[in-house]
Parts: structure tokens; C-alpha cells; sequence
């Protein structure tokens, strides 16, 4: 018995095989909106466009992702990005300095993801009432900075602003003739060093597998000899911190700070992570999951604007369906697959 | 013994709200030894230990470790001091990898090293002989296996003292002797292991010393081979045994010929392999076996609690329809789960809400039980069955388990049933509430309700019993009645003598 | 896994101290602000009715959506340990057909109002029982199931006005979301009088709170005992969708119009926060409506308090969170033990002075 399972391979972990369903239904459905409807999806230009305006979503995904995996939830991501670009182009637009302006950005996002951890780690409180304060407090902040739109004035941010990473050879040939260079804008670097940095944590780093710890079972973590409290706190420091650089890549990307940026953004990276395989009880999770989670929930708008469906509501009826058809999905296998480990 | 002293505790005192748990208790555990710490549930060797493992603090006392007094404020705490812990419960991560879990909370750098972790933990279940794997996921483990992962993890972290909370309750005989073995390996390398166990037998086997713990003081210090089984027995109960022998006989003079009130055949569901049972008004059966081998299972088939997959059923000879519990409940059938807090109370209600329940939910949606007629149901039980309780409106999860136990009968008293189901009642709870509930199972008896009784003690079932169903490997194997009604024939049985 | 759940305010008996704590407060600080914010007079409105008026009754009214949602989702948290965060929207869907039936006819009877009424009611309970299937069955958290209807469902009710915010009026409406002629007290907080009363009677004439507690603290518990627990979540779950089709038709009657994006916005947390400042344990289990209720007014007695003190509408919720960061710090079981463990410090320090002087028994 022992060499025959040797012998065998180990069959995939939920998280694994959540976030190979979670790929496989992206690729399915890019390929066929390739195939049906042609156009921008036959670009490369598409899926930079897709990354372009979504950079700040995949970042505050990824620090939402953690805090799922350790079983908690923070609603306050959308309010806190939303500050944080009100904030700096406040702060910009009174002749501040970049530099100083990216340390605001980190400071907000850390002071929040501070507070949050202190209050649900070593007070108890429960996440979601928490993080619930958390957002109210951040929108609430943003509009007593400013209710009115504020556009950068800043002229060393302008540059930054226009700053576009050319990728020549994946462009494409307009109909006019001329070549179009694929662009990517810096915000997108960020998020892929802020997802790749996520990846290594939660893989290869002793802290990353502290998150599955707590999230599998709190208990057990601790007598396993893991600081339960210290971990769930830095994990919403962590989110917090990641909320912060998802503010300013937000405000590299618009260029101007408003009272309902990022509105619902926060309910957008829930159902990111769940898309990409992330459960709700903890435990159970994966950052590369949310990357495509991130890239299926924005790409089906792209595809549903294509396929002539214009009136504003089928976006988000689609998107609902979406999520709807994932999470039965999931809850359907993974039920399955219980069923079947208690029968042998 | 000659062997130098590792471990000791003196004059532990823990006070919980309104309760001295522990009272000035002395604990000596020497190198190289096996030490038994048994007593009653509620004797505070639970306490003790979460006490050694750092989940609870003493109020009061010291613990020294090689003649050093050392803190232990956290289970790392009690990690760093050299004290491991496996409990009853699988205390590790089933989402996490065996390896992930042999070794997690202790690794030397911030990064994580998958592949040496699987390949040391490899090493170490081979030569423990756990037939798993390193890579696996531990939750994709037997039950068996996840308790011997978290041994392989204690022994790998070299500790000095190794606590074993109830190790073998979820083990078959072949696992326990592994896990044996596994003891008197690391016994001869001068660990000291702390052995919690309800098996006596076991208790024998292993232990070189016995220490005996009631209501939260110490009773004694023993070597085991100085003292006899029966002598442990009372003084972990306090008193004589006579009681016991009091009751004997009067189980088996229960007629067995008459009207079947319950009868299945090649019963099967989810969990039980298809099974032929009856069972007579007035008469207490047993269902025997090792644990796993189908025994619950087999009732809570009967009751309707695992989806049922087939067979047929008749109740007082009319063919019945039974797949879920409300069937059963509808007639007259009561049953009383294994697990008290899982299956049984609602603990955050109150004694009134738990006793009235079932009786609630068979008297339907719409027809609810007025409070005063509630509160007169809930005293007479609480009075009827003894039921140490503030007051009716206490929350029952902060009775003691016995009188919990006594409230979930109550629930089922009040239903009136013609078949009660009891699944190992008299489980962690103290003796004196034992012999009550065996007195009432045989008290129902009489009044003509059926009773099925299941419990891990033999001699139990031996007292209550008219006739035992013998399982093993999740089959029937023997149905014993009459004069094979002893102890020497049912160990044959389970054990398969005769096969 | 149950101790995560703790109950944030304490438990039993003590559950309502917070929420009237909080109202205590808040009364004595406007008071002291300004010693008229709770005078109420009878004036005459638009329409020539004698109606009461004041800071009092602008809570009373306004808290009534809030408090008829919280009564819902009170039953929904004890059930499931989750939370619905898709009334908002849900009500939205509600407030949609109830416009769609009343724009079907030429003109607005009391006859269509009820059918209107009736089918609004109907669509929310099937909105329910979509949450409530994926939640009972499928065994989804609720938070999650919900996402689903909280992500799409103001599209939906913006599909259902088929791309407008229709507006509808009628002296029936009018009665319904402002005054009835001849009744002094706005008609709202009438209908969460009714639906409170409702309330009490079916947990009197049924036994809804009983199994709803018991699936909510032992499922497996509840289910050997015979107990549905997947028909006590669903119902539970059903129960919320008439709470929103209320909820829902008294915001639109209140305005007169029916505005997919505006009806309700942001309630699903307003409701959550009342069910939890009402001292219910949000991981389910034992639970009492009347603490929600007050949970509701304690939000909306804070919101025209600050309004009062001339913060804008769209700041009030900074100044809101910093008050549920109080209450919650204030419940936290971990500050109340700190708090219990100092007070017996000081208490014994004084016992043992008068122990000095006094025997004691």
C-alpha cells in the first residue's frame, strides 16, 4: 500500500484545481470572442487596454486574496484607493513633490490597514463590521477633502501621467495603414511586480503558508505554533499597504481624484478572488487565480459591449450571471469532491 | 524509578469562574518514561495539560523542566521549552500538506523549502511506517493518519516531553499498535510521554506509572505494576464498586418474546453497508464493536441521519418510509447522537429551549409549545432526571456533561418514544450519572419502550442488554444472547475467535 | 470555529445595553446641543393636513426602510451566519415592479396599488428564494451568494424601467409613503408598527424562532432533530424578500419616482450595522428583532444628528464610522475583559481597606 501511493501522483488541491477551471474559462472565452466577434479582441492591444484600465483592481485583488486566504474579509479597499487619489491630488495640486506624494499613498494605505488589523486581531471585533467602518470612514474622508473632481495640475506627475511603455512587435496595422505600437502604461508594471512579489509571498515565504494556516483552521494554527493574531494583522496591513499603491496607480491612470472613484471596486476584487478560486472561509486560494478572476470579469464587459448588447444594464447582468455560474461551480465540485474522499 | 526527574509541577491551582479546577496538584514525570494521567471526566487532567501547553494559565504553582522553572504563557512557549502535544482532536492544518504541516511554525528561515521539507518528512514517516506522503494533503488523510502526522511531527521536534491526549480513540487495534510501538521507541530515547487515555487496558500496557487526578486534586502517584486494575477504577471513581455489581443481572431478564416493534432489511446508507435488524417492545439490545466498525453507523441508518440508500423498514409490521430523521421522530423513534456537542445540544439555548425541542418539531411548524406549558415540561424534567441547573433558562452549554446529557434524554423523554436509540450515553460523563442512565434505560424497559444501547465499555452493555449485535469491519458478525452473554464471548466476537 | 463567532456585544440579557447606551447618548447630547432638537408640533402640510413634525419624528420616519429591512435580515443572519448584502439592490428590483405595474393602467386605483403592492411582493420573494437556494442548498455563505444580486441587481430594476427613472403620482402613494389624511403620524413608521407586530405574532403562533435559533447555533444538531434546516434558511431568506418589497415600494412612494441607482443606496450596510449594534451575534444563532429595530434608530437618530450640526450628507459617513469604531471597541469581549479584570482589581483594593476596619462574612 505504501509504494502503490508513491507510485501515484498527488491529485491537485482545491487550489489548484479551482485556479486551473478559473484559466481554462478564460481562455475559453477570450479564444471564442476571437473567434466570434474578431475585431480588438484579434489585438494584443485589447489585453493591454483590459490591464491599462484594470492595473488598480488586480493590486487591491491581491491584497484581498491574502486576507480571504486567512479567512477574514476587508470591504474598505474601493473607500481607501478612493482617498488615497483624492488625497495626493490634493496634495499635488498644492505643489507637493512626487516622491513625497507616493509616501502619502503608502502612509493612508498603511494607517487604515493598521487599524483594521489591530482592531479585528488583538480586539476581536469582527472583520466585516470593521472593515465596514473602514469604508464608510475613507468615503467619507474623500468627500470632506474635496465633493467637487479635482484634475492633477502637478507638471512632474503630467509626465508621469503620459508615461507609456511601447511594445512595437505586438502591435497591429490600422485600417489607415500605419502601425500602432501596443502601450502599456506604468500602473500595469506595478500591479505585475505587486502580483509576482504576492505570488512568492504566499507560496515560498513562511508568512504566505501562515495565511493558509489560519485561514485552514485558526485553532490548529495556533498549536502549531503560529502567532494566530500577528499573522491575521499583518495580512491586513498587507491589504491595507496594497490599497494605498492601488490609489496612486488609480490616479496615474485618471489623472484627477473624485468622491466616487473606485465606487464598488471593493465588490469587484471579492468577486475577482472568488472567480479566481479564493474561498470566503479561508484556507483555500491562489493570486494567480485572482490575476485571471480580474482579467474574466473585466474582459466579459469588454465582450458584452462587442456583441451589440449596448444598453448599460447587461454589463452587470452578465457580470452577475458570471459570478453566478462560478459560484455554484465551485460549490458544486468541491462538494463532489468531498463526497467522494468520505466514501473510500 | 532511578531514572532522573524531567518534568515537574507543584501546588498547580486554576480557578475558573465560580470553580477551583485545580487544587494544589503535584505532577513527576522522570526521563524515559510512559506516565498515565487518568481520573474522571471533570478530574482536571485536561486542564493540567492545557496548563503544560500553555492555553490556559495557572493561577497558582510552578513548573520546572530538568530542575529549571520555566514560564509557558503560549503553546510556542510550551514548544520552546521542549513539551509537544498530539490531541483527540486533529489539531492541523487539512489544507495545508503533510510536510507543510510537519514543519510549519518552526521553520529556521523566512523561506520556505517545499522540497527538502517533503523529502525530510518522507524520511521520517518511512521510518515510523505512516504510509503516507509528505506532498499529500493532509486533509486528504485518513483520520488516523492526520494523528499519527502530528506524533511524526512531535518526535521530529526532538521534544522532551510528548503529550498524548486521548491518542487512540479514532485508531483501529493495528494503528494503536503501531502508535505503541511508536511510544516504546521513543521511551528508550528518553523522552517522557504523558499518556491520556479512557482505555484501561491500554493504560496497562504501556505505562510504567499511573498518576490519578479527582475533582481537580491528586488522588496518588503509582507504579503501574503495583497497582491493580480494579484498584485504579476506584480511586479514580472515589468510591466502591458494589454498586456496580447491584445492577448486574437485572438487564437480562427482559423478555425478548413478544411483538417486534421495529424491523429492516438489507438497510444500507451512506455510511452502512446494507444490515437485517428487529428489535422487541420492552427489550434493550446493543450494537458492540470496535470503534469504526459500523456500529453507529448501523443506528443512524435506522434513525434516518445519513441518507439512507435502501432496504425496507416496517414499524409495528407496516412497511414505513424512513430517510430522514423527522420520519423516524413520526414513529416514535428517539435517538441520541454519539457526539453530545455536535449532534445533541444547542448550546447556546437554554435548558427549557433543549428539552422542549424535539417535541417541538414533531408537533409542527404551527403548533407551538406555550411557554408556560414549556417551563412546566422543562421542570418536571429537570426534577424527574436531576438535572443540576441554575434555573430552566440556563444556557445548556454551561452545564456539565452529564447533566447536558441528561437534557438531550430529557428532549427524547418528552417526545414519548417507543424506540430510543442511545449512542454511547454515558460517554465522558461522571459515574454517578452512568448508573442513573442505565438505571432509566432499564426503568423504559420495563415500561415496554425498546431500547438500543451502544457503549464503548462492554460490561456496560453487559449489565443493560438483553442482546448484543456483534459488528466488525462494518459488517454483523455474531448476535449474542443467553448464557454467551459475557465479556470472554463478545471479545471473541469483535476480535473474530471464531471466524 | 464557533469562537470566532463571539457575540460582539455580550450575550442574553445584556444584549440590548449598547443600542440603548448608544440612544441614551445621543438623546443626552443633543439635548445639551440644543434643548429644542426634540420638540415636535403639529403643523399643516402641502395638502392642508395636520401633521407632527420635528427632529424626532423626521428619525422616526426616516429609520422606517432601515428598520423593516433589519427585522428581516435579523432572521436571516440567525439562520445562515451570514449576511444579505443585496437588499439595497433587491429593493431597487421591488420598487421597479411595483412601477411597472402602476404604469400599466391609465389611472392609479387602489385596486392597482394593491396588485402592484402584491406583485412587488412577489418578485422579491423569488429574488429571496434565489439567495436563499444558493445559501440553503448549495450551501454558499451568504455574503457570497448575495454578491451575485448585490453586483447586478440595480441593472436589473434599471432593465425593468426600461432605461428611464419613472416617475409615478397619486394621492394613494402619497398616503402610502407621506401621510394618510387625517392621521397625524407618517405612514411609514405605521407600517413598521404593522410589520413589527407581524413579527411578534408569527414567532408567537409559530415556531420560526425556536428552529431558526437552533439551525443557527447546531445545524447538525437542529437537523437530527428533525428539523428542515434547509426550509428554515429559505424561509428565512423569503421572510428578508417581503421585507424588501416593502422596504422597497415605501421609498418609492415616499419620492414619487422610481431611481434604480438612488432607491435605498448603500442600506444592505446600514441594515447589517443595526442587526449588529441590535446586539446579535453576526455568526448566527440566538437573536432578538426588537435590538435591530433599535439598532436602526440608534443610525438614523446619529445621521440627523450630525445633519443638525450642519455636516453634509455625503461626510456623515466618516463621522459614522468613527462611532461604530466606539461602539464596537466599547463591546469588544476583549476590552470588556480587560475592563471586568481591572474593575475587580479596584474593587478588591477598596474590600481590602474596609476589610480593616470590618468583619466581613
Amino acid at each position: 500500500m505504501i509504494k502503490n501511493n508513491s507510485l501515484k501522483r498527488e491529485p491537485l488541491t482545491d487550489t489548484q484545481l479551482l485556479t486551473t477551471i478559473t484559466i481554462i474559462i478564460f481562455f475559453t472565452m477570450y479564444f471564442t470572442a476571437m473567434g466570434t466577434l474578431g475585431g480588438g479582441f484579434l489585438r494584443f492591444q485589447q489585453i493591454f487596454d483590459i490591464l491599462n484600465d484594470n492595473a488598480s483592481l488586480i493590486i487591491v485583488s491581491c491584497g484581498l486574496t491574502i486576507v480571504m486566504i486567512g479567512g477574514g474579509i476587508d470591504i474598505s479597499v474601493g473607500a481607501v484607493t478612493s482617498l488615497v487619489v483624492m488625497s495626493c491630488v490634493m496634495y499635488l495640486n498644492s505643489g507637493g513633490n512626487i516622491f513625497v506624494s507616493i509616501l502619502l499613498a503608502l502612509g493612508i494605505g498603511l494607517a487604515f490597514g493598521l487599524v483594521h488589523g489591530f482592531l479585528i486581531s488583538y480586539l476581536e471585533i469582527q472583520p466585516f463590521i470593521v472593515t465596514l467602518a473602514g469604508m464608510f470612514l475613507a468615503r467619507g474622508l474623500t468627500t470632506i477633502i474635496s465633493i467637487d473632481p479635482q484634475k492633477v495640475q502637478h507638471k512632474g506627475f503630467k509626465t508621469l501621467l503620459d508615461a507609456e511603455i511601447k511594445i512595437p512587435w505586438l502591435g497591429y496595422t490600422a485600417n489607415n495603414g500605419n502601425r500602432v505600437d501596443a502601450t502599456m502604461e506604468l500602473g500595469v508594471v506595478i500591479a505585475i511586480v505587486v502580483l509576482i512579489a504576492v505570488f512568492i509571498l504566499l507560496r515560498y515565504l513562511r508568512l504566505g503558508r501562515a495565511f493558509y494556516a489560519i485561514g485552514g483552521n485558526q485553532q490548529s494554527a495556533l498549536m502549531l505554533g503560529i502567532n494566530v493574531k500577528r499573522t491575521r494583522f499583518i495580512s491586513y496591513v498587507i491589504s491595507g499597504a496594497l490599497s494605498g499603491i492601488s490609489g496612486f496607480v488609480f490616479m496615474m491612470h485618471t489623472g484627477a481624484g473624485n468622491a466616487t472613484n473606485a465606487a464598488g471596486m471593493e465588490m469587484n476584487a471579492i468577486a475577482a478572488s472568488i472567480i479566481g478560486g479564493t474561498l470566503l472561509t479561508g484556507g483555500v486560494g491562489n493570486v494567480a487565480g485572482t490575476f485571471f478572476g480580474v482579467m474574466i470579469l473585466t474582459t466579459i464587459k469588454k465582450i458584452v459591449v462587442s456583441s451589440g448588447l449596448n444598453q448599460p444594464w447587461w454589463q452587470n447582468i452578465t457580470m452577475g450571471g458570471m459570478l453566478c455560474f462560478f459560484i455554484i461551480l465551485q460549490s458544486v465540485v468541491l462538494s463532489r469532491r468531498n463526497g467522494k474522499k468520505k466514501a473510500v | 524509578m532511578d531514572n532522573p526527574i524531567l518534568l515537574t509541577m507543584r501546588h498547580i491551582e486554576k480557578r475558573f469562574p465560580g470553580v477551583l479546577a485545580l487544587n494544589n496538584v503535584d505532577f513527576t514525570l522522570r526521563k524515559g518514561e510512559i506516565h498515565a494521567l487518568m481520573g474522571e471526566n471533570g478530574a482536571g487532567k485536561s486542564t493540567l495539560i492545557k496548563i503544560l501547553t500553555g492555553v490556559y494559565q495557572m493561577d497558582g504553582g510552578e513548573v520546572q523542566i530538568e530542575g529549571k522553572p520555566v514560564v509557558i504563557h503560549s503553546p510556542q512557549d510550551a514548544q520552546n521549552s521542549g513539551i509537544s502535544t498530539v490531541y483527540q482532536e486533529i489539531t492541523l492544518c487539512p489544507n495545508l500538506t503533510v510536510a507543510e504541516n510537519m514543519f510549519i511554525g518552526r521553520e529556521d528561515s523566512a523561506w520556505i523549502q517545499r522540497k527538502e521539507y517533503e523529502k525530510k518528512a518522507d524520511e521520517i514517516l518511512g521510518r515510523l511506517e505512516i504510509p503516507t506522503r509528505g506532498a499529500r494533503i493532509l486533509g486528504r488523510c485518513s483520520l488516523a493518519i492526520q494523528q499519527m502526522v502530528a506524533i511524526a511531527r512531535a518526535v521530529d521536534m526532538n521534544c522532551k516531553v510528548l503529550i498524548l491526549d486521548e491518542p487512540t480513540s479514532s485508531l483501529d487495534d493495528k494503528e494503536v499498535n503501531m502508535l505503541f510501538k511508536l511510544m516504546r521507541d521513543l521511551k528508550a530515547q528518553g523522552v517522557g510521554i504523558i499518556f491520556v487515555t479512557h482505555f484501561l487496558e491500554q493504560v496497562y500496557e504501556v505505562s510504567d506509572r499511573i498518576t490519578v487526578l479527582r475533582n481537580g486534586e491528586l488522588v496518588g502517584e503509582y507504579p503501574a505494576s503495583d497497582l491493580p486494575q480494579v484498584e485504579l477504577v476506584a480511586k479514580m471513581i472515589g468510591k466502591n464498586l458494589d454498586e456496580f455489581s447491584a445492577l448486574k443481572g437485572s438487564g437480562k431478564d427482559v423478555s425478548k418474546n413478544g411483538e417486534v416493534f421495529y424491523e429492516a432489511e438489507e438497510l444500507s446508507s451512506s455510511q452502512a453497508l446494507p444490515f437485517d435488524f428487529k428489535i422487541h417492545k420492552g427489550e434493550v439490545n446493543g450494537f458492540t464493536g470496535l470503534l469504526g466498525s459500523g456500529r453507529s453507523e448501523s443506528v443512524r441508518a435506522i434513525f434516518g441521519a445519513d441518507k439512507v440508500n435502501g432496504g425496507t423498514v416496517k414499524v409495528k409490521g407496516e412497511p414505513v418510509k424512513i430517510t430522514r430523521p423527522i420520519d423516524a421522530m413520526k414513529h416514535g423513534i428517539g435517538y441520541l447522537a454519539e457526539d453530545r456537542k455536535r449532534d445533541g445540544i444547542i448550546a447556546e439555548l437554554s435548558v427549557r429551549e433543549n428539552i422542549i425541542l424535539a417535541l417541538q418539531v414533531m408537533n409542527g411548524f404551527f403548533k407551538p409549545i406555550s411557554r408556560s406549558e414549556s417551563e412546566a415540561f422543562a421542570d418536571e424534567y429537570i426534577k424527574v432526571l436531576q438535572i443540576k441547573t441554575a434555573s430552566r433558562e440556563t444556557p445548556v452549554g454551561s452545564l456539565s456533561g452529564g447533566n447536558q446529557q441528561k437534557v438531550i434524554l430529557a428532549r427524547w423523554l418528552l417526545t414519548h418514544p417507543d424506540y430510543l436509540i442511545l449512542d454511547e450515553p454515558t460517554r465522558g460523563i461522571d459515574v454517578g450519572t452512568k448508573l442513573e442512565i442505565q438505571k432509566l434505560v432499564l426503568k423504559l424497559a420495563e415500561e415496554g419502550v425498546s431500547v438500543t444501547f451502544i457503549s464503548s465499555e462492554v460490561e456496560e452493555m453487559l449489565r443493560t442488554c438483553s442482546r448484543l449485535i456483534v459488528m466488525r469491519d462494518r459488517h454483523i458478525v455474531g448476535e449474542l444472547t443467553g448464557e454467551d452473554l459475557n465479556q470472554a464471548q463478545v471479545m471473541k466476537t469483535i476480535a473474530g475467535g471464531e471466524a | 470555529m464557533n469562537n470566532k463567532s463571539k457575540n460582539i456585544f455580550g450575550n442574553g440579557l445584556g444584549q440590548l445595553t449598547i443600542p440603548i447606551i448608544a440612544i441614551a447618548i445621543l438623546v443626552i447630547f443633543n439635548l445639551i446641543r440644543d434643548p429644542s432638537f426634540f420638540s415636535i408640533e403639529l403643523t399643516h402640510n402641502n395638502e392642508g393636513n395636520s401633521v407632527l413634525a420635528g427632529n424626532l419624528i423626521t428619525i422616526i420616519n426616516g429609520a422606517s426602510e432601515l428598520a423593516i429591512l433589519a427585522m428581516g435580515m435579523t432572521l436571516v443572519t440567525a439562520a445562515c451566519g451570514g449576511q444579505d448584502i443585496s437588499v439595497g439592490a433587491a429593493a431597487a428590483i421591488a420598487g421597479s415592479a411595483f412601477v411597472k405595474i402602476l404604469k400599466s393602467g391609465d389611472s392609479i386605483s387602489a385596486g392597482t396599488v394593491i396588485i402592484a403592492l402584491l406583485f412587488a411582493c412577489i418578485v422579491a420573494m423569488i429574488f429571496g428564494a434565489f439567495n436563499g437556494t444558493l445559501v440553503a442548498v448549495f450551501k454558499i455563505q451568504p455574503m457570497i451568494a448575495t454578491l451575485i444580486l448585490y453586483t447586478c441587481g440595480r441593472s436589473i430594476a434599471y432593465w425593468i424601467n426600461g432605461g428611464a427613472t419613472p416617475t409615478v403620482t397619486s394621492p394613494i402613494l402619497d398616503a402610502i409613503g407621506k401621510f394618510i389624511p387625517g392621521i397625524p403620524v407618517p405612514t411609514p413608521v405605521i407600517i413598521v408598527i404593522i410589520v413589527g407586530v407581524i413579527f411578534k405574532l408569527v414567532f408567537r403562533l409559530t415556531s420560526l424562532e425556536l428552529f431558526t435559533q437552533s439551525v443557527g447555533i447546531n445545524g447538525n444538531a437542529a437537523r437530527l432533530n428533525g428539523i428542515n434546516s434547509t426550509f428554515v434558511k429559505l424561509l428565512s431568506f423569503i421572510i428578508l424578500g417581503i421585507c424588501v418589497a416593502i422596504a422597497g415600494c415605501i421609498g418609492v412612494s415616499r419620492l414619487g419616482l422610481i431611481n434604480h441607482e438612488t432607491l435605498l443606496i448603500d442600506i444592505e450596510m446600514d441594515t447589517i450595522l443595526a442587526v449588529a449594534i441590535g446586539g446579535n451575534n453576526l455568526g448566527g444563532g440566538k437573536f432578538k428583532v426588537g435590538g435591530s429595530i433599535i439598532g436602526a434608530y440608534v443610525i438614523q437618530m446619529l445621521t440627523i444628528t450630525l445633519y443638525a450640526m450642519k455636516v453634509s450628507s455625503t461626510d456623515v459617513k466618516a463621522y459614522k464610522a468613527v462611532v461604530i469604531i466606539l461602539l464596537v471597541v466599547i463591546g469588544s469581549p476583549v476590552v470588556k475583559e480587560k475592563f471586568g479584570k481591572m474593575m475587580n482589581k479596584l474593587r478588591s483594593r477598596r474590600a481590602k481597606v474596609t476589610v480593616k476596619g470590618a468583619e466581613r462574612s
